[in-house]
């Protein structure tokens, strides 16, 4: 049965860590639906969170190939619903007078803000979870999107479950 | 003390305790082997024809001891040819540590002259690897590369050094001592405690073990925990050595081209104990049906292999010597003669159904290949065949001779039928496959041990690597080399026959390679057999000698590897008999 898994990675953050993660993915076969990367707190390690669809199978080998990895310090799977995922979304749609009501109704609605403003295009910019960030986009398709950018789920456990850090 | 990074790299060779390396030198290694030359008394290097000949070597170093194998080579193409050496010792766990200069690090990036991204070439076949360029973080480097190559599940570990890292100086303190491996994984108790039981419940257990008890050390324990549960063995190829082939309650190796007794045991056993093998599918034939009838116990070093081909109903990680002691200890000691005679029938079965697996082909006439093979005028009782120079050499050869082979028919045959009799005797490339990865392999086991090294090859797998020649000629290397001559690569032709409407094609050689000719040309004896007589005579003269002789065995091009699964296919289908 196909499911969505999301796993925090903890990794050295030296040159070619990313290399070594995505390559174990592609020469494996399996799929990545989003991929982030950034540092953390310590400054010799960054965290990668990657979402992935599958069955327990493929994500117990992903889990055991990871770890074999030796930049890889600490593999998570996360709990979805004790966790909170964010996704960033930099939308530019046309500034159109008989398409910008709808467009600030959306933003109010979906809590976006409006973070850039011409006379012939706009950027939206949108904080949430995946699905969210699918229905923002779904609503400004007819105003006419002239590109976008989304940066994929970061994510981080509610209350005191934290991903170890190796000192 | 300030000194060279090239210096740091011998130095910390030897600290590690590295006392030969192979290699072949180039622009961006001139400085190292600058280093290896004034330090020649301390560490051995051993120059190969061609840099995957020295690949193989340090391979064949490492299969023969358990130590970590070492290769150099330059940049470029001289480490783009060390890539087939470092996967052929990822994919059967070998420990390896590859040097490879690089351009100096303000060339990198350009396409410099002889420069390759020799990390991103191997990521997917090594452990680790790694590019130094930082001189002070040298050292640890090459040290961690040692500690990444033994620890755990063994395997390949590369490092890059620039030129520049090579010619500038640190500080460089000595350590007294080789690092030491991570700690071992200990399997939990209560997951071993539930594989008791499982054994205890069985009626007919099979134990089905690889490379993985050889690297382990862990081949008196596999025996006492056979003794003790009465369970019949079977392995992959890689797993070939580790208990003396003529052990009672060995039935050889399983799977595509294994012995008919330990395929048939396995399938009609109701628990199949897994010890650090990973049921490849050469091992497991279709896997859909593989595991029909029992369950599995797997037990390996490494959490990745556990269901990652076939799923077990306990899985359990941990060392295996460990946790095969342990768990000899938890189980009770049982007889089970029921299932011991039906293994002893099974013994039966298989003499008397593959005692014509050899014979069919002199019946026939050879119409489609230019092999020297006509055999008309030679009685039956005389002429060659695989077994009957498999045997002949198993004759003589000491006791403690490394059997080494190259890939193909051959490597089958020597795999059925050569009496192996410790760990670490037989070297093959098993998950890779590599034809050319004998002459390389067997040089380096020699220079390892100093043993008598026997290397089964087939016309088609030496004619890929057989410059090493000269290497085992300058080395004055122990070596006899039997050439399983049949004109043909024979397990490509072999499949061509059976699924293919013998479409012969491009498995004909045409050659007129002489290997005779060949051999004195290196300086190594040459001997041609056509039949036993001579096959006598060859090997007794081989072995009198103390350095290389090859001896060029002609064998029909329609022998067959048999039993054969047919690829896809299971136990259901075995073929036992051409008809």
């Amino acid at each position: 049965m196909d499911n969505k898994f999301v796993i925090a990675v903890l990794v050295s953050n030296i040159s070619g860590v990313l290399s070594r993660v995505s390559g174990m993915f592609t020469r494996r076969g399996f799929n990545i639906d989003s991929l982030t990367v950034g540092e953390t707190e310590s400054s010799g390690f960054s965290r990668i969170t990657i979402s992935f669809h599958g069955d327990e199978d493929i994500k117990e080998r992903i889990l055991q190939q990871l770890k074999k990895l030796h930049d890889v310090k600490e593999v998570e799977v996360l709990n979805t619903n004790e966790t909170v995922i964010r996704e960033l979304l930099l939308i530019k749609v046309r500034n159109k007078s008989e398409s910008r009501q709808d467009i600030m109704t959306a933003v109010e609605i979906f809590r976006s803000k409006i973070v850039d403003y011409s006379p012939t295009a706009l950027i939206c910019e949108l904080t949430g979870e995946t699905s969210k960030i699918d229905a923002f986009i779904e609503l400004l398709k007819p105003c006419g999107i002239m590109e976008m950018c989304r940066t994929g789920i970061v994510a981080v456990e509610r209350g005191e479950n934290c991903l170890k850090t190796v000192k | 003390m300030m000194i060279s990074g090239a210096k740091i790299v011998v130095e910390t060779l030897i600290e590690q305790g590295c006392d030969t390396v192979f290699g072949y030198p180039g622009g961006q290694v001139i400085n190292l082997f600058d280093e290896l030359y004034l330090a020649s008394d301390r560490v051995k290097h051993i120059l190969t024809a061609h840099e995957q000949g020295a690949a193989h070597a340090a391979d064949g170093y490492a299969r023969a001891t358990g130590k970590v194998g070492v290769v150099i080579a330059t940049s470029g193409p001289g480490a783009t040819n060390l890539v087939t050496g470092i996967a052929t010792a990822f994919l059967d766990s070998v420990p390896l540590v590859a040097i490879t200069g690089n351009v100096p690090c303000s060339l990198i990036g350009r396409d410099s002259f002889q420069e390759v991204d020799i990390v991103g070439v191997t990521m997917p076949i090594t452990k680790h690897n790694f590019i130094v360029k930082d001189i002070e973080e040298l050292a640890d480097t090459l040290r961690m590369a040692f500690k990444i190559a033994k620890s755990g599940r063994p395997g390949p570990v590369l490092v890059d050094i620039p030129k520049d890292i090579q010619i500038a100086k640190c500080e460089y303190e000595p350590k007294t001592q080789p690092v030491i491996p991570a700690p071992i994984v200990y399997a939990p108790e209560n997951k071993l405690r539930q594989a008791a039981q499982m054994i205890d419940a069985s009626e007919r257990p099979y134990i089905y073990f690889g490379g993985g008890v050889i690297a382990g050390k862990a081949s008196e324990a596999l025996i006492a925990l056979a003794d003790r549960i009465d369970a019949p063995m079977g392995c992959s190829l890689m797993g070939l050595s580790a208990v003396p082939s003529d052990h009672p309650r060995f039935l050889g190796m399983q799977g595509m081209h294994g012995h008919y007794a330990s395929s048939m045991a396995e399938d009609e056993a109701d628990l199949v104990i897994a010890l650090g093998a990973r049921f490849s599918d050469r091992a497991t034939g279709n896997k859909k049906r593989f595991a029909q009838n029992f369950k599995i116990i797997h037990i390996d070093i490494d959490g990745a292999e556990l269901s990652k081909n076939i799923p077990a109903e306990l899985a359990v990680q941990g060392d295996i010597r460990d946790a095969i002691e342990r768990l000899c200890a938890m189980v009770s000691e049982r007889k089970l003669p029921e299932w011991e005679a039906r293994v002893d029938g099974l013994r039966l079965e298989e003499m008397e159904r593959t005692k014509n697996a050899l014979q069919h082909s002199y019946e026939k006439n050879c119409e489609s290949c230019s092999a020297p093979c006509d055999k008309s005028d030679i009685p039956a009782s005389d002429r060659l065949d695989p077994y009957g120079v498999i045997d002949a050499v198993s004759e003589h050869a000491p006791e403690d001779a490394i059997i080494v082979t190259d890939v193909g028919q051959h490597q089958m045959w020597a795999a059925q039928r050569y009496p192996f009799r410790k760990p670490r005797t037989f070297l093959t490339s098993g998950g890779l496959g590599t034809m050319g990865f004998g002459m390389g392999a067997a040089i380096g086991a020699s220079a390892a041990t100093g043993k008598r090294t026997v290397l089964f090859t087939g016309d088609g797998s030496f004619g890929m690597n057989l410059t090493e020649l000269a290497t085992a000629v300058t080395q004055g290397t122990p070596l006899v080399i039997v050439i399983l001559n049949n004109g043909v690569l024979g397990m490509v032709r072999q499949w061509q026959t059976l699924f293919f409407n013998k479409h012969y094609s491009n498995t004909t050689l045409h050659r007129k390679t002489d290997f005779v000719k060949v051999a004195e040309a290196f300086g190594a004896k040459g001997l041609r057999c056509s039949d036993m007589k001579e096959l006598e005579t060859a090997l007794t003269a081989a072995f009198a000698d103390s350095g290389t002789t090859v001896i060029d065995c002609i064998i029909d091009c329609d022998e067959f590897v048999l039993p054969m699964l047919p690829p896809g296919g299971s136990i259901d289908n075995i073929i036992t008999e051409i008809k």
